[in-house]
């Protein structure tokens, strides 16, 4: 188990991670979501022990390891670029850390094996990374972080600067290939939509904080504050500051929503409502949708969904709606919120109600 | 054959410039080796473009005479010296140059450069009085030595350059891997700047080979570099042009060889890596 104990790094006086907890069992996955510059990597440095952390201690299966020079702990790490050792070939790039550990040739090219045989990279062996594609340098890094069968394992936007199939392959395969190992396997990525797909855990950071930390459904589901909601969101999240008075929410003199059930019990009083794109719609689907009035900006077609920007009030928002809709700009539409999936926030940003189903 | 001639303009004179270009850059060269073959009468006597009589004389005296050919073994010697230690002591130097961050290291880099910009000439006094002071007067040690002035500077901002160009990603990967600084440092990062530490290498040995102040200000008879030599080539007899010429012709030979070893990291070289 990892755990990283009020945690923090100062550079140059400033907080490049606020102080942190967190605990990250073995056998688990564990998505770090945030945008960039949000500390993603500074933590893992923190977690690696590549960089030591200005206060506080990193915990691994109940020892302290804060001090621990990186060479002693058992960690593999994949960076965003891929990075190889160019010198030596796909095999012994593998093989490194395992001739370092001063393993026999024979139990070494086992393990090589078998690793290249389950990322694919058995034909490529002898060749030198800088000749191979982008996809095969990165599996050459995932398959030297395998075959160490380290215990905790650290990957930072591993699959970022590949094309998109490749992508999905290996998201796919990557947490099952590690899951077997038992270890604590750590993912950063700053898409949503990833750490949805990867499911496991999800720790959500913004500006060197964590603010939250739980299942990834669950945080998906239940931001505990709105910078957790907003970091979770892809495309981002819409809003509208109301005042909420009995079954109503007022915002400002223009449009009364009715409150949702889920809402109905909270007091009354300033919030903030946030909702999805797609929970906006061009036709009533559901009973509770309530309407509104919207100008229209500038529509995106992705193929088979439609992304409109709209002017609501002087707020801005984005619709997905289904379908090919190619609406003129500056043109005043009605529209369908599905209030079932409002998100209610109080002036400080802490939740006070969220969706029930999401 | 056909396609090529399509995109030559009719009847034009490209050829002309680069061939005038190089006529003029080799004639100097030329004429060295030319007059290297000729006797000494007929180098001061009669113009002529080859020699009419070739001779191998004064090639034979500069292998027969140890005042010669010890020349040339003594400035062999301080170069290789130089060349080692300049490019041992700037391989720390520039990784710490590349990787660290600490205080006023980039007024410290620039320092470095700056060495080169004062004439050698102001160092002579300063290192004859304390080279006579430790005794190395006219040792190989004093005159690779003295070379370091300006080739451990240079050494250094070549292979930052290259060590740069390197991500730090893979000293963060060999040690997550488990390597020890020295052992990562020789076998996963030297191989990468290879061709860096043979472009600096080749600029030390250059350097060292060409420069003649420092190398006879510090050397009497028993590390004199074939530089000197040459330059006190005027006897009783007059001067020997053929010697001269074929001493001459010697001296470039050591560095063409090197230039044609590094010849495609040169331009590299010259950009200080930053290419």
């Amino acid at each position: 188990m990892l755990e990283l104990r009020n945690v923090a790094k100062m550079v140059a006086g400033d907080y490049h991670i606020y102080p942190t907890d967190l605990a990250f069992e073995r056998g688990t996955l564990n998505v770090l979501l945030g945008p960039t510059l949000a500390g993603k990597t500074s933590l893992m440095r923190l977690m690696a022990g590549l960089d030591r952390p200005t206060s506080g201690s990193v915990f691994f299966d109940g020892a302290d390891v804060t001090g621990v020079r990186v060479q002693q702990r058992n960690v593999a790490m994949v960076y965003q670029q891929f990075i190889n050792y160019p010198a030596l070939t796909v095999y012994e790039n593998i093989a490194s850390p395992l001739r370092i550990a001063g393993r026999d040739s024979a139990s070494i090219d086992q393990a090589v094996r078998q690793a290249a045989e389950l990322l694919k990279l058995t034909p490529y062996l002898d060749r030198t990374p800088l000749n191979l594609s982008g996809g095969q340098q990165q599996r050459t890094a995932l398959a030297r972080a395998l075959v160490k069968n380290a215990s905790l394992v650290l990957m930072d936007e591993p699959l970022a600067n590949l094309d998109y199939k490749l992508r999905e392959e290996l998201r796919e395969e990557l947490p099952k290939i590690f899951a077997q190992s038992g270890a604590v396997f750590v993912y950063a990525t700053t898409e949503p939509s990833e750490a949805l797909l990867l499911g496991g855990n999800t720790a959500t950071l913004s500006e060197g904080r964590v603010t939250q930390f739980g299942k990834t459904i669950d945080v998906y589901r239940k931001p505990a504050d709105l910078v957790t909601a907003k970091t979770f969101a892809d495309p981002p999240l819409n809003f509208i500051d109301v005042i909420k008075s009995g079954a109503f929410f007022q915002h400002q003199d223009f449009d009364r929503l009715p409150v949702p059930s889920h809402l109905l019990k909270i007091s009354d009083g300033a919030m903030t409502v946030a909702f999805h794109p797609h929970h906006l719609g061009l036709s009533r689907q559901t009973e509770g949708a309530a309407p509104l009035k919207a100008v229209t900006q500038i529509s995106e077609i992705t193929g088979s969904e439609s992304f409109v920007h709209l002017d609501y009030n002087g707020v801005r928002w984005i619709m997905l709606a289904a379908g090919i809709h190619e609406i003129d700009p500056d043109t005043q539409i009605e529209l369908f919120l599905d209030t079932r999936h409002l998100m209610a926030f109080g002036s400080d940003g802490r939740a006070i109600a969220v969706d029930a189903v999401a | 054959m056909a396609e090529t001639t399509k995109f030559k303009p009719a009847g034009n004179l490209s050829w002309l410039v680069s061939t005038l270009y190089i006529v003029f850059l080799l004639l100097p060269i030329y004429w060295l080796i030319n007059m290297s073959f000729k006797e000494n009468a007929e180098i001061t006597g009669a113009f002529s473009l080859w020699p009419q009589n070739p001779t191998l004389r004064n090639y034979s005296v500069i292998f027969t005479d140890p005042s010669w050919y010890n020349g040339y073994i003594n400035s062999i010697i301080y170069v290789v010296l130089n060349t080692i230690i300049s490019v041992l002591a700037a391989l720390p130097a520039a990784y710490a140059f590349s990787r660290y961050r600490f205080l006023g290291d980039k007024h410290l880099f620039f320092w470095l450069l700056t060495n080169r910009m004062a004439p050698p000439a102001v160092f002579a006094l300063p290192f004859f009085q304390l080279y006579s002071a430790f005794g190395l007067i006219d040792t190989h040690i004093a005159v690779a030595l003295a070379h370091c002035l300006f080739n451990v500077p240079l050494a250094v901002w070549i292979l930052e350059g290259f060590m740069s160009g390197v991500p730090k990603e893979i000293d963060e990967t060999a040690y997550i891997d488990g390597y020890s600084f020295p052992r990562f440092f020789v076998k996963i990062f030297m191989p990468l700047i290879a061709s860096g530490i043979g472009v600096a290498a080749f600029f030390c040995f250059m350097f060292s080979w060409v420069e003649l102040l420092l190398a006879r200000t510090l050397t009497t008879t028993a590390a004199k570099p074939i530089s000197a030599i040459m330059t006190r080539t005027v006897s009783a007899a007059g001067m020997d042009w053929g010697v001269l010429a074929a001493a001459g012709v010697l001296t470039i030979v050591p560095g063409a060889l090197v230039i044609y070893f590094v010849r495609n990291y040169i331009a590299k070289g010259f950009a200080l890596g930053r290419v």
